[in-house]
């Protein structure tokens, strides 16, 4: 771990000042993940900026009938909100499935949307990485690969992006509200995070310097009929190898709209929409989930330790659909699955 | 008389110290002029350092010495000097010894500072440059190079000859099995990470190490480095947790001595969790198991075949194969084992290392031959029962195996299993009952142990072993308390210290027989000390008092057939003017009895899985581990060491797994995130059952249990596993992409 | 704002620790961990994996459970922590260390600080009422001796006294 300096805000705009005017300048709220790399080496920022003590840790209602959270409000606080729980089940269970209940306690909002990759060679120094030092090759092409992504990846990287909570976003349809030295913006979910391309060093669409400040939700939709089902290589405690977040808008025994959101599989969350569009009008029954699931995973792609992946995600959209449907979504404590 | 405290449940004595965080461990003792090392470690898995570029590290405030191999104290390198107890045949790694690189991961500088932050942030900055050369990791890559090892290692037999006619029995066999089995590579990943905190005291040394055996550690720092034998000590008071790791001084010790020499003040180094996966492991081994049996499941023929890797500079070895020989009667067996050599560190012992890898492969052949042969499991195992050692031909010491099988199978609910796979549902799950055997040698070394008491009545008892969990304390505290009827609380227990009476490594589950047994005879020479003061006190109420005619008891002695003639013994101590009676004992195995019986600890390990069939999630939702360990001393702590073996080997069976990167000669994932130990949510019900069995082997009759535990476990599960799917996974860990 | 450079000593940074204040000088990479163990030799902490990974490091600071692993010490300035040396000691033990020691929910003892602060933590969340919901939730504390099963009972027993406590209330 590098020495670095320290710099606590006060406010946002100082916060931005001290992080845009500096190259080598970061961000750091729960510390969960920054901490963590730079323990490694694999982060080696020159001065953090603590944004711990900006006011950003409310959750508030919107004229739109949805809530908007701030950046700071940590993980646990978030999924345990009584509002939350009540209104956005599916985001409470996909916060529960994650990390550890220390972790989550100290895990922000934002910080979450900014978790770097699990990749193994992404962490370790003596390893190639494009996305740690760019043009160095990819390790995990050819190598240990059975977490890595199939679908969306690069000849530059393969590496998936960790968080369960950015999956019950995706499918969600949030939306980032960001403030920058150019001021404020926002950024509909779908386009926060980016595909590695041959740029796989940028995780987001995140300029330097600008500050997540929210995260906001829609009005509520889905009643009971979500799900967010996680498969792991162990019960707790573990990354996604494939995760689903699942919601189904029924009218009788129709589907009139679903959001489906894979994790553990790309460098994003992945969303298809034409998968969305063909379980419209549909009766919820396997054969339709399973053309759905189809459809999200077209052109997925195995490196060799991950082939297992494209059936296994194929199967958990299946049985996600089926949980929610049935409206049983899956228990994050009960590790037999619905 | 009272009921003692051996064979109760017993409240560990050191809990108190352990719950409340007072209990300390080898990274933890502080001193004034202490300097903390942090160790840089090499990206490259064979080859040799060209070139260092240290200007940045020096130049961090703080630095004090960049230690390399250019720039170290001076070490023997004669290989007899600097072998360990736990050394296989070889010459031991010695870090900074010279430029080449031998495996990833190996250690190529120490940089110490005054702070702990300083000396990370100088390790980030130092530059190394390398001449790589290809490495070799995976042993199937080296199976045609597989040869016999010329030296055997100490403690570990060779496999038997084979007997009869193996080949041509099997070929003959109504019912045949055969298959290849595989366990992933494991690191022990105790939750202390390896430290060693040595404290240089105007030259003399005393080293706080993370070590099973502080005599080991001893002798190994004196020679290495020729110091005097008064001028080291070694402590180890508390351990946390090694299962193996610790049996050899690892080469944090080395480093910190050698700081500590340069320096000429204490120093520090804790390895980080990534450099756990630098050192020992449990080596990758391939094997292939063939039976061959009567239609009845009676076995005709058994052949089990192992390859197992081991390092380029050591010929680690331990007993994998052998056990197919001895657990089953069977009149045809050729069993063979040999190395193939990899570029990584020397692998070692891991909890009932070579039995956990070979019981693994043969409880899933004979299960596989159950089905074959359409016999259930558990009953074609009682028919192949071994009523003798047919791999050295002789009588058990003791046996109760059945009575495992039998009360494991009543516990467990054996009976409502389903013969046929995929035959048992609850919901949407596939549910698999697996039942699997497991064998452990019970071994013994020589101890040697004192016995303090004082004129206070409070005694001491003081041995060099080693506690890394296991309960020795407890233990020991226990058999002093009853020697002399004793309160446990007024029981002083010693060890984890150089100075103490001789123990040799804490290890192959023989501290509790030994230590305890020369624990015992340390007490009962006090025993007799305190009667020859008690008679000769005046008027004694004990004057013609022989030993078998009295008791100890409350504090006191007394004549057994009127017990209200005693003498407390701190008035028999006050009488002779003595402030304390000491007493010592050396323990050695009964060389006769071992010659004349073969002693083993058995299990009969029942699995309940339920399994996702779509999805390939596996729950183990109960265990019953039945245990034949000879005389239980301790119900709870036993109870806990069978419980962490269980748990370990459910990690064996679905989770651990260390993965090289064949290019880069490298385990990739070297962290608790991805390489995965089980967690709370992995470990649902188990139930431990101890069978009685008396063993002549020691007076106590004491097998040893911290092995035991995890032998079988991972068959059953997989067993399990098969009886709820229909697939045979041979190769663990059976992550869900293998069931799909 | 507070700036500071990276040097070793270079902020001071002042937090309650088990009800005692401390004021020390640190480097901003100093983290909580490393502040307990080395600077005030409160080493019941334990540094396990040194991220996040482990939980052997969990302490409370401003009573809820966190890996203090990840904590950076000049984060936390004003705080409170709490330690397994704030919870207890050998004859005044917190029930839940008893408990750890009559279900002897340890063996070789070093998870075991963690696992008493993060249990004692739980209790408080109140978000566990079922064995299954206790394990999931004690997930992040992982214990390589195997005791989870007799871990999930002293849990149980404590939180069966507590519950047993409130209805005789």
């Amino acid at each position: 771990m590098m020495n670095f300096s320290y710099a606590r805000a006060e406010s946002v705009g100082e916060a931005i000042a001290a992080v845009s005017g500096d190259p080598h300048a970061r961000y750091i709220a729960g510390g969960t993940n920054l901490v963590d790399l730079m323990k490694y080496d694999v982060e080696r920022p020159g001065r953090l900026v603590d944004i711990t003590r900006l006011p950003l840790r409310e959750i508030a209602a919107t004229a739109g009938g949805g809530i908007r959270i701030g950046a700071l409000v940590p993980n646990s606080d978030l999924a345990y909100d009584a509002r939350v729980e009540r209104d956005y089940p599916l985001l409470a269970s996909a916060i529960l499935a994650g990390a550890s209940a220390q972790l989550r306690n100290a895990a922000t909002t934002g910080g979450n949307l900014l978790q770097r990759t699990r990749c193994y060679y992404f962490y370790d120094v003596g390893a190639p990485c494009n996305k740690r030092a760019p043009g160095s090759g990819c390790g995990a092409i050819g190598g240990v690969n059975r977490i890595h992504a199939i679908l969306g990846a690069s000849e530059s990287c393969i590496a998936t992006h960790p968080s369960d909570m950015c999956v019950a976003l995706a499918a969600l349809e949030a939306v980032v509200h960001v403030a920058g030295p150019g001021g404020e913006r926002t950024i509909a979910f779908e386009d926060f995070h980016r595909l590695p391309g041959d740029r796989p060093e940028a995780d987001n669409t995140l300029r330097h310097g600008e500050l997540i400040t929210a995260v906001e939700l829609p009005a509520p939709r889905f009643g009971p009929h979500h799900t967010y089902l996680k498969l792991r290589d162990r019960l707790s405690y573990a990354f996604a190898l494939v995760s689903v977040a699942a919601g189904l808008e029924l009218e009788g025994d129709t589907i009139r709209d679903a959001r489906v959101a894979l994790g553990g599989v790309a460098h994003k969350p992945w969303r298809v929409p034409e998968a969305e569009t063909l379980l419209r009008g549909q009766k919820p029954s396997r054969e339709a989930f399973g053309a759905a699931a189809e459809r999200l995973l077209q052109g997925a792609r195995g490196q060799g330790d991950n082939d297992f992946k494209i059936e296994l995600a194929r199967r958990a959209v299946v049985r996600a659909l089926e949980q929610a449907a049935a409206a049983t979504p899956q228990r994050q404590s009960d590790k037999s699955i619905n | 008389m009272p009921e003692g405290y051996v064979g109760g449940a017993q409240p560990r004595v050191d809990g108190p110290l352990k719950v409340s965080g007072l209990a300390q461990y080898a990274g933890e003792f502080p001193a004034e002029d202490l300097a903390y090392g942090v160790v840089v470690s090499s990206s490259v898995a064979k080859g040799r350092i060209l070139r260092f570029d240290l200007e940045a590290a020096r130049a961090t405030p703080g630095v004090v010495a960049i230690l390399t191999h250019k720039d170290r104290p001076t070490v023997t390198t004669d290989a007899e000097s600097h072998q360990d107890q736990a050394a296989p045949p070889g010459l031991p790694f010695i870090p900074l010894l010279d430029e080449r690189i031998v495996y990833s991961g190996q250690p190529v500088a120490l940089v110490v500072a005054e702070t702990f932050e300083a000396a990370r942030g100088a390790a980030a900055l130092v530059r190394v440059e390398y001449e790589a050369e290809p490495a070799v990791v995976d042993v199937a890559q080296r199976r045609d190079s597989a040869y016999d090892p010329p030296e055997k290692r100490d403690g570990v037999p060779p496999p038997p000859p084979p007997r009869g006619d193996p080949d041509g029995a099997f070929a003959a066999a109504p019912v045949k099995v055969s298959g290849d089995y595989r366990i992933a590579v494991e690191h022990h990943n105790p939750m202390e990470p390896h430290a060693s905190t040595v404290f240089w005291r105007g030259g003399k040394l005393v080293v706080h190490d993370k070590v099973q055996g502080v005599t080991n550690t001893k002798a190994f720092v004196v020679n290495m480095f020729g110091l005097p034998e008064d001028d080291v000590r070694v402590l180890s008071p508390f351990v946390g947790g090694a299962f193996g790791s610790g049996l050899r001084p690892q080469y944090q010790l080395t480093l910190a001595v050698m700081a500590a020499l340069r320096l000429k003040r204490s120093v520090r180094v804790t390895l980080t969790r990534d450099q756990m996966f630098t050192f020992t492991y449990r080596p990758d081994t391939l094997q292939t198991v063939a039976l061959g049996a009567g239609p009845d499941g009676r076995l005709q023929s058994i052949r089990h075949d192992a390859i197992a890797c081991t390092s380029t500079y050591e010929d680690y070895q331990e007993a994998v194969v052998n056990w197919s020989g001895l657990i089953y009667a069977c009149d045809n067996v050729s069993l063979s084992y040999r190395l193939a050599k990899v570029d990584t560190a020397t692998p070692g012992d891991m909890r009932a290392p070579g039995a956990t890898t070979g019981v693994y492969a043969l409880e899933a052949a004979i299960d596989e031959l159950a089905y074959a042969a359409k016999v259930d499991p558990l009953e074609l195992r009682l028919r192949n029962y071994a009523e003798r050692d047919q791999n050295d031909d002789k009588p058990f010491s003791s046996k109760e195996l059945r009575a495992c099988y039998e009360r494991g199978a009543e516990a467990f609910g054996w009976s409502r299993r389903s013969p046929e796979p995929r035959s048992m549902r609850e919901g949407r799950d596939l549910v698999g009952l697996g039942v699997a055997t497991g064998c452990w040698e019970a071994m013994m070394q020589p101890h040697s142990a004192r016995a303090t008491l004082t004129a206070d009545g409070k005694l001491e008892v003081a041995c060099a072993t080693a506690d890394i969990g296991t309960g020795t304390y407890t233990i020991l505290a226990q058999i002093a308390a009853d020697a002399l009827g004793l309160p446990i609380d007024d029981v002083a227990v010693r060890i984890g210290d150089s100075s103490l009476p001789m123990a040799p490594v804490e290890g192959g589950s023989w501290a509790a027989a030994s230590a305890g047994s020369a624990a015992q005879m340390a007490c009962a020479a006090l025993r007799e000390e305190i009667l020859k003061h008690a008679r000769a006190m005046e008027n004694s109420p004990l004057a013609n008092a022989a030993l078998d005619h009295v008791v100890f008891s409350g504090g006191r002695v007394a004549r057994a057939d009127d017990p209200a003639r005693s003498i407390s013994y701190a008035d028999a101590l006050k009488s002779a003017g003595r402030e304390r009676i000491e007493a010592k004992a050396d323990f050695a195995p009964d060389e006769e009895f071992q010659k004349k019986f073969a002693a083993y600890t058995h299990s009969a390990v029942f699995a309940e899985v339920r399994v996702d069939e779509e999805l390939g999630v596996v729950r183990v939702t109960r265990i019953v581990s039945a245990i034949a360990a000879g005389k239980i001393l301790n119900q709870m702590t036993a109870r806990s060491q069978i419980l962490g073996g269980v748990v370990m080997g459910i990690g064996m069976a679905l989770h651990e797994e260390s993965m090289p990167d064949r290019r880069l000669g490298r385990f990739m994932n070297h962290n608790f995130g991805e390489y995965h130990i089980p967690s709370h949510a992995d470990v649902q019900d188990i139930e431990v059952i101890f069978v009685d069995e008396a063993d002549e082997a020691n007076p106590l009759g004491i097998k040893g249990l911290g092995e035991i535990g995890i032998v079988g476990a991972a068959a059953a599960v997989a067993n399990a596993v098969f009886h709820a799917t229909g697939k045979r996974v041979r190769d663990l860990p059976i992550t869900p992409d293998k069931l799909l | 704002m507070v700036y500071v450079s990276g040097a070793p000593g270079a902020v001071t940074v002042s937090l309650t620790v088990n009800g005692k204040p401390q004021t020390l000088s640190v480097a901003p990479s100093t983290t909580v961990l490393d502040l307990l163990r080395e600077r005030l030799h409160l080493t019941g902490t334990k540094k396990g994996c040194d991220q996040g990974q482990c939980g052997a490091c969990t302490v409370l600071i401003d009573g809820r459970r966190v890996n203090s692993c990840l904590q950076l010490a000049v984060m936390n300035d004003g705080r409170e922590i709490t330690t397994i040396e704030g919870l207890g000691a050998p004859g005044g033990l917190h029930p839940m260390q008893e408990a750890f020691v009559a279900h002897d929910a340890f063996q070789c003892g070093y998870c075991t600080p963690g696992q008493i602060c993060s249990a004692v933590a739980l209790l408080k969340e109140g978000r566990a009422r079922t064995r299954a919901e206790i394990r999931e939730l004690m997930s992040g504390n992982l214990c390589r001796c195997g005791a989870y099963t007799n871990i999930v009972d002293a849990v149980e027993a404590v939180m069966g006294a507590g519950a047993s406590q409130e209805a005789a209330e």
